[in-house]
């Protein structure tokens, strides 16, 4: 299953609504270009909904990451909402779990940006 | 289904999937449940991808070999490149504050967390790695071996 990104605006927030693998290839390659694309149009408050990601390797690990860094770095801020058991279990075990800011639940999540 | 099969693959992310797709099949097979299942198959996908992209870079003319094979009590793959080698003692931990934000160096940590015991064998030029998953036994730490 290949990934896909769509986004809405939330109160100001750009929620991403993904789905399928983030893997190395094209499933990273669309996290990045989607961060960058709002950053560029000056979106720095962002939701990830990971809610309908079956998948996730050390690539799209790493994307998150860079992703969380480069809006931190514009001032913004990036969120994570949804986490499957699976993704859970990834960022625990990489001690990733408590960098990311991550909820369950959407409305919660948007009113939580500054 | 065979209880032994090798593959020569390219230096491609097909590559990657292939190793992923056989390693699931053969983790089903020998009996684990789906989220060893799905752990073996994540550890072969992080073995490949660093054959294919740190080991062969990418180069056309190496390939990558997969062995997969049950033996009843364990479940044994063995992932080998043509690259320049691998020293496992040299990877930095993804743990580490000073690593914890890096957007990458994270594969070989997931295989050690996956399986119960990973080797790694240069094989001049090339490295080759052994992951090892027993039938029946909860997780533990992984044993590891270099020669």
């Amino acid at each position: 299953m290949t990934m896909k990104a769509s986004t809405r605006q939330v109160n100001g927030v750009t929620v991403v609504d993904m789905s399928g693998r983030i893997t190395l290839g094209e499933g990273s390659v669309i996290l990045r270009d989607t961060v960058r694309d709002l950053l560029g149009k000056e979106q720095k408050k962002i939701l990830l909904n990971l809610g309908d990601v079956t998948y996730i390797d050390s690539s799209g690990i790493g994307e998150l990451v860079s992703a969380f860094t480069s809006v931190r770095n514009q001032g913004g801020e990036l969120k994570l909402l949804n986490l499957t058991k699976k993704v859970h279990d990834l960022l625990q075990i990489t001690k990733l779990y408590t960098v990311f800011d991550i909820k369950d639940d959407e409305t919660a999540a948007v009113g939580s940006f500054k | 289904m065979k209880n032994r099969v090798s593959y020569t693959l390219d230096s491609t992310l097909d590559s990657v999937n292939k190793a992923e797709s056989t390693a699931a099949q053969f983790a089903a097979g020998a009996g684990f449940n789906a989220d060893e299942q799905d752990n073996i198959a994540m550890a072969v996908r992080e073995a490949a991808v660093n054959a294919v992209l740190h080991g062969n870079a990418h180069d056309p003319a190496k390939k990558v070999f997969l062995v997969c094979e049950s033996t009843g009590d364990a479940l044994v793959i063995t992932v080998t490149d043509q690259g320049r080698g691998l020293d496992p003692d040299c990877i930095p931990d993804p743990l580490s504050p000073e690593n914890l934000m890096k957007g990458s160096g994270r594969g070989i940590f997931l295989i050690r967390a996956f399986m119960d015991e990973v080797r790694f064998r240069n094989t001049h030029p090339g490295t080759e790695i052994t992951l090892i998953k027993h039938v029946g036994r909860r997780p533990a730490n992984a044993k590891e071996e270099t020669t």
